[in-house]
């Protein structure tokens, strides 16, 4: 090795020491954890090692309704956000006036915090003694009957959430689209004008060919994202989770280790390389299916 | 197809809100383009060539004045109705589509009756990259092509709709020297093969003199002078013409006239009738210098290159407006590069007087 090779190392060297201390040294702790069985992390013992923790988890109802619900939110926000941010940022790259206004409104959830927001979520959808809240006093005004969104129904509580993530991830991938859809050089848009091309074939086959590199990264990471979801649901049904039904797999995770049943970190492991495998399979298949669509 | 412009005019805003004054870009364009001709739009960077090309393309709208594509009038057309191809500076290929797919994206937007089968459309494609000779190249995308071949995949998809018009934005100014050479060889027989009529914008007047049937002159918006090439070389209406052609440039001298004759710094360089007394500029062709022993203009002698068919003897002269004077004289001549002068006699039909504030150019009769 010789001496500017050497030079790279020793730069590398810091965040080779703080991604080893903090990221693989705890991802392999846990891999190792989730096969020993009653492991205590205050003796440091635990009685043998084997697949009982993996088996545990699977047979878990709670674990299962978690899985059920992490899933539906990923299958219903990840397309939806991404979707209706494509639409908005093609809207406001479209108008003239008014654009930075818009663009800064649509950024605002952004920036607030989640659990404010979801307090904000509460009081529109929850019933109380005193008020049936925003949603169900518009719902009455049509007609419909009020509907219990925070400790009602299952599908009432699942709409509720839905609609609180993809609110929460949508101003990201706005910002995203907005910059990659301005980044388009304006020459393509004036070439298939002078061609005679309709706005809508403009759109699908200049425009999202261009842009889908960002489609993709964004898909790929609100993937991620809504796997990775927990504090959304806390914010919106408290912190027994697993009454409420609206538990998460991070949530599941959480509750196995710090929960008011919790103490039991070998599961917590067990359900956290779960969830590892399972996002590493979606991106991995997100990423196939990229390389086949996405140009460059 | 012959195009008109009548009184074309285009201004835009200012972009300064605070003053209220308009930019110009085109002022006032009036003159026909023949049919089946290629025409160079040559100027200064920020004349407003390409604002020109692109009204006549439909892509901005005039602010006043008509465009007429033979009789039709043409100016409230959006660009795909007026029937025109555009090769954008940039070649604005498709960088995710294959070049088949990037000739035939403009067949694919024809509709109702015109509407054409796949097989018709890949045909059409291959013929119009038949023409460019990127017949082999079919399944490339852009990004793999050279500049050059980009270029004509961009020529290419212009023409393969059949446009009534061809227009081309500077497309020789992103290629390489010798390229460049080649590519407007292959514009010119392109056209020729065509017969479809062209207007293609450059600065670089080489290129305009090189291939075009006639040139468009332009300064700030306004046309100076439409000819031939040769025509406009041989006669330039003002000074900005005498300067902008011609490679080496015209040499510009500071004189002055008395009694019918042209006086260079103190020397009577030639006769020139029907001009009254006055301050002159006087522009003198490289070509117009004859090497005479005792001929009128002496000039200090700086250097001598020697070109083969030709010799440049560079001098400098105190009237002079360039650095350096620079005369191309037939090799069969010697100069002696030890000199410390060099004397010429000036061709009379290669001299030009112009005003020397407004450039006008000033006639005079020789004998």
């Amino acid at each position: 090795m010789d001496y500017k090779n050497r030079k790279g190392w020793l730069y590398l060297l810091p965040a080779f020491l703080f991604l080893g201390a903090f990221m693989i040294y705890p991802l392999i702790d846990v891999f190792v954890y989730s096969f020993e069985e009653g492991y205590n992390s205050a003796s440091q013992t635990f009685f043998g090692t084997g697949l009982y923790n993996y088996s545990y988890v699977l047979h878990d109802p709670y674990f299962l309704q978690a899985v059920k619900n992490t899933l539906i939110l990923v299958i219903i926000t990840v397309p939806l956000s991404t979707g209706l941010a494509l639409l908005i940022s093609v809207a406001l790259s479209s108008i003239q006036k008014l654009r930075e206004l818009f663009q800064t409104v649509y950024f605002l959830p952004y920036v607030t915090n989640t659990l404010a927001v979801g307090l904000v979520f509460m009081i529109l959808f929850k019933k109380t003694a005193y008020s049936d809240g925003l949603v169900n006093l518009l719902i009455q005004c049509f007609g419909g009957s009020s509907v219990d969104f925070i400790d009602g129904p299952y599908w009432a509580k699942m709409f509720v959430l839905c609609f609180y993530t993809i609110w929460v991830v949508m101003p990201f991938k706005i910002l995203i689209l907005t910059s990659a859809l301005a980044s388009v050089n304006q020459t393509y848009y004036n070439a298939a004008r002078v061609d005679g091309t309709p706005k809508w074939r403009i759109f699908t086959r200049i425009t999202l060919p261009m842009i889908s590199p960002m489609i993709f990264y964004l898909i790929i990471t609100g993937f991620i994202g809504a796997f990775k979801a927990y504090s959304d649901a806390v914010a919106l049904f408290g912190t027994d989770l697993n009454a409420a039904e609206m538990n998460t797999i991070v949530g599941y995770v959480y509750d196995m280790l710090y929960g008011d049943s919790g103490g039991y970190p070998s599961y917590a492991s067990a359900a956290a390389i779960i969830l590892f495998a399972i996002v590493l399979t979606i991106t991995c298949i997100n990423l196939l299916v990229s390389k086949k669509h996405v140009h460059y | 197809m012959k195009i008109v412009l009548q009184n074309l005019t285009k201004k835009f805003p200012s972009r300064n809100k605070k003053s209220r004054e308009e930019v110009i870009a085109v002022n006032d364009f009036t003159f026909e383009i023949p049919d089946g001709k290629l025409i160079g739009l040559l100027g200064p960077s920020g004349c407003g060539k390409s604002t020109a090309l692109n009204l006549i393309c439909g892509l901005l709208k005039p602010t006043s004045g008509r465009i007429f594509f033979g009789e039709d009038d043409v100016t409230d057309l959006p660009p795909e109705h007026r029937g025109v191809g555009l090769v954008f500076q940039n070649y604005a290929l498709y960088p995710h589509l294959t070049v088949l797919k990037n000739i035939t994206f403009p067949l694919e937007n024809l509709r109702g009756a015109d509407k054409l089968s796949k097989e018709e459309m890949k045909k059409r494609a291959y013929d119009a990259a038949r023409l460019v000779q990127l017949e082999d190249l079919m399944d490339r995308k852009p990004s793999e092509l050279s500049g050059g071949q980009q270029q004509r995949v961009a020529i290419a998809r212009a023409l393969v709709k059949m446009p009534r018009v061809l227009l081309l934005d500077e497309p020789l100014s992103n290629l390489d020297a010798r390229l460049r050479l080649q590519t407007r060889e292959e514009i010119r027989r392109i056209q020729h093969r065509t017969q479809v009529t062209t207007i293609f914008v450059t600065h670089d007047q080489e290129e305009a003199m090189s291939i075009s049937d006639m040139i468009v002159v332009m300064k700030d918006g306004v046309v100076q002078q439409i000819g031939r090439p040769q025509e406009v070389y041989d006669e330039p209406v003002n000074l900005f013409v005498a300067k902008f052609l011609g490679t080496p440039p015209i040499n510009i001298f500071r004189g002055k006239v008395a009694d019918g004759r042209l006086y260079i710094g103190g020397e009577a360089v030639l006769p020139v009738q029907g001009v009254p007394d006055q301050e002159v500029t006087v522009g003198i062709l490289p070509e117009g210098f004859i090497l005479q022993e005792n001929g009128p203009l002496t000039c200090d002698l700086d250097r001598v290159e020697v070109m083969g068919r030709d010799i440049s003897v560079v001098s400098t002269h105190p009237c002079s407006e360039n650095a350096s004077i620079r005369s191309i004289i037939n090799a069969e001549n010697t100069v002696d590069p030890d000199a410390a002068t060099v004397r010429f006699a000036v061709k009379p039909r290669k001299l030009f007087l112009f005003h020397p504030e407004t450039g006008e150019r000033i006639r005079f009769t020789a004998e």
